[in-house]
């Protein structure tokens, strides 16, 4: 069965405007020749340091930003070169929830427009109809109805997400793109959204993007999990494989680098050097490479192409690169 | 949604009062306006003449109720045409971007660019003096600072991820420039009606003391408070009760426009 969202070699360069004339000067490199899937009912986890380009790979996933090369398949269908009027069509199957609860809602709306304002754009009029539906949302993300006329405002952080979450589940979505969902919320409230969007994901068969840089979150929802540096995925993996056999050193640095809950256990900490570098002049070949402790010397002019170790294991390092490597850029991972 | 604060009732009912009192005046006003009574000249305030009479012997209220026809026509008037236009413009310059915004932006500037006066003069020379006249020359150079204003609000806006949902809705252009932009407008709109339309009606009384406003002996507040300056130390009420006019109907659009702007926030 094709998988319900293909990403091949998806790239999104943003120019940089300078001098005189407004010319492009330079183009930060955001997604880098990015390629992923997701399938029915799975749930990846996108993962990396802020200003990595995982927020820009998903809203490019909903064509919400425009790629500048690269494609995109939704069941198939190339949702990059569609039409407005048959992306229109395609939208409520895939939505979004954002990572601001308060800069996502609009603050004129009341709970029961923000969420039936979907149904409106695709012509559900049956005022009766709408309002069971809306109702039967608010249960489903534990919302009372009772709430129908109230506005945002009146809510709290973690409110205005499961709000958020109807909204996205109005047009019964078969993809959602989740961005950082509960980094804004407090730790008691991001269990609770976290077990939401699990319990929904589970129920619903959704395919999930779940955006986040928190390892530890992605460790507990996401089947698989996707590791992105410098706008390139590094690795891509089932989650207990990567938490349990990182391969590239990037991973096995970010794994290491979370705190563990043992005192006793005490292992060597790989510690990264450096900072990430500027996007604008993303270094030679590997991108990691300045700051990778067993860099080679092929990684400052080589880009290491996709290597599959496993079934569902693949990464971007030239310490694997002897072993079968994937063909680019049609780089299917399955 | 708050109620009105008492502020802004008291505003809104003076308001109606003089609206209705300039808009009734032929019916209301106990003199004409240009009728001159030479034994009766620069009268303090009576019961004849509440607010006295002027240099002709014409009474001053009637010529005050006459007068906030003017004022208030010109003020309301240049306002809601220039916000309507400059928010229509403003907004669709905004939220289509890129080249169109660049080249409506241009042409604000250019506008912006040309001195209000030299507008206005040759609107007047073209049109003749008179409420026309100083109506589109008025609203001529003032929608483009509210089309600059709106154009700011709607960049902002259309970035936000209330307005990224409805993109991934799937709604369209209009719907959401209809449904999730303007309305978050509304309380800048609100605030800048209600401090324009004093500027509105000031510019009007600047523009008819330098002789490119309205013909005497019509009368706006402006004329006649401009008509009292030079006496002002002899016969204080010929230029206290214009001014008083102009001051309480400029104080009650701005306890309008904030109780207005609060009752429309639905978080307040």
């Amino acid at each position: 069965m094709t998988p319900l969202i293909q990403i091949q070699s998806l790239k999104k360069y943003f120019p940089v405007y300078g001098g005189l004339l407004s010319r492009v000067v330079a183009q930060v490199k955001a997604v880098e020749s990015v390629s992923l899937t997701i399938r029915r009912g799975e749930t990846v986890g996108l993962v990396g340091e802020s200003g990595c380009g995982k927020t820009t790979l998903g809203r490019m996933s909903l064509r919400l930003i425009e790629p500048t090369a690269g494609q995109v398949l939704f069941n198939g269908q190339d949702i990059l070169g569609m039409d407005r009027s048959n992306l229109a069509r395609i939208r409520p199957k895939m939505q979004i929830i954002f990572q601001d609860p308060y800069s996502s809602l609009n603050p004129r709306f009341t709970v029961e427009r923000l969420i039936g304002e979907a149904m409106l754009v695709h012509g559900h009029t049956n005022a009766a109809g709408a309002r069971q539906k809306i109702e039967a949302l608010m249960d489903q993300v534990g919302l009372s109805p009772r709430y129908l006329n109230r506005f945002p405002h009146e809510f709290s952080g973690g409110q205005r997400q499961r709000i958020g979450i109807a909204r996205a589940l109005a047009l019964d979505p078969d993809y959602i793109v989740c961005d950082e969902p509960v980094s804004a919320l407090d730790i008691s409230i991001q269990a609770q959204i976290v077990n939401l969007l699990k319990e929904l994901q589970a129920k619903r068969d959704l395919a999930l993007l779940f955006i986040s840089h928190d390892l530890a979150m992605v460790k507990y929802l996401a089947h698989r999990t996707a590791v992105m540096y410098l706008g390139r995925l590094v690795e891509t993996a089932p989650t207990n494989k990567l938490n349990s056999e990182p391969a590239h050193p990037y991973t096995q640095a970010l794994l290491a680098a979370k705190p563990s809950l043992d005192p006793r256990r005490r292992e060597p900490r790989t510690v990264l050097e450096g900072d990430v570098p500027s996007p604008l002049t993303p270094p030679a070949g590997c991108y990691f490479h300045p700051r990778c402790p067993e860099v080679m010397d092929r990684c400052r002019s080589e880009t290491p192409a996709a290597t599959r170790l496993d079934e569902d294991h693949i990464v971007h390092c030239h310490l694997y690169t002897e072993a079968t490597t994937v063909p680019q850029p049609r780089a299917h991972h399955e | 949604m708050r109620p009105f604060s008492l502020s802004s009732k008291i505003a809104a009912g003076f308001l109606a009062l003089i609206t209705l009192a300039s808009v009734f005046a032929p019916w209301l006003a106990p003199y004409s306006f240009e009728t001159q009574n030479t034994m009766n000249i620069l009268s303090g305030p009576s019961a004849a003449n509440w607010m006295g009479t002027d240099q002709l012997g014409r009474d001053l209220f009637s010529r005050i109720l006459y007068g906030g026809r003017v004022s208030l026509f010109i003020g309301v008037a240049t306002t809601l045409v220039a916000v309507l236009i400059g928010t229509l413009y403003g907004a669709v310059s905004g939220y289509v971007g890129g080249r169109w915004d660049s080249l409506m932006m241009r042409a604000v500037d250019v506008v912006f660019a040309l001195p209000d006066l030299l507008m206005i003069i040759l609107i007047t020379v073209v049109m003749g003096r008179g409420v026309a006249g100083l109506f589109l020359a008025l609203t001529l150079v003032s929608w483009v600072t509210v089309a600059r204003l709106v154009r700011g609000e709607v960049l902002r806006l259309k970035e936000s991820n209330y307005v990224e949902a409805a993109h991934a809705l799937g709604a369209g252009d209009l719907r959401i420039l209809a449904r999730e932009i303007l309305p978050n407008l509304l309380g800048v709109l609100v605030v800048t009606v209600s401090f324009r339309i004093p500027v509105a009606i000031l510019a009007e009384s600047t523009l008819s003391f330098i002789g490119l406003g309205i013909l005497p002996p019509a009368s706006s507040w402006g004329t006649l408070a401009n008509d009292g300056w030079s006496a002002i130390k002899f016969y204080p009420h010929l230029i206290l009760f214009p001014s008083l006019a102009i001051f309480l109907t400029i104080l009650s659009f701005n306890f309008l426009g904030e109780g207005l702007r609060d009752a429309l926030d639905p978080r307040s």
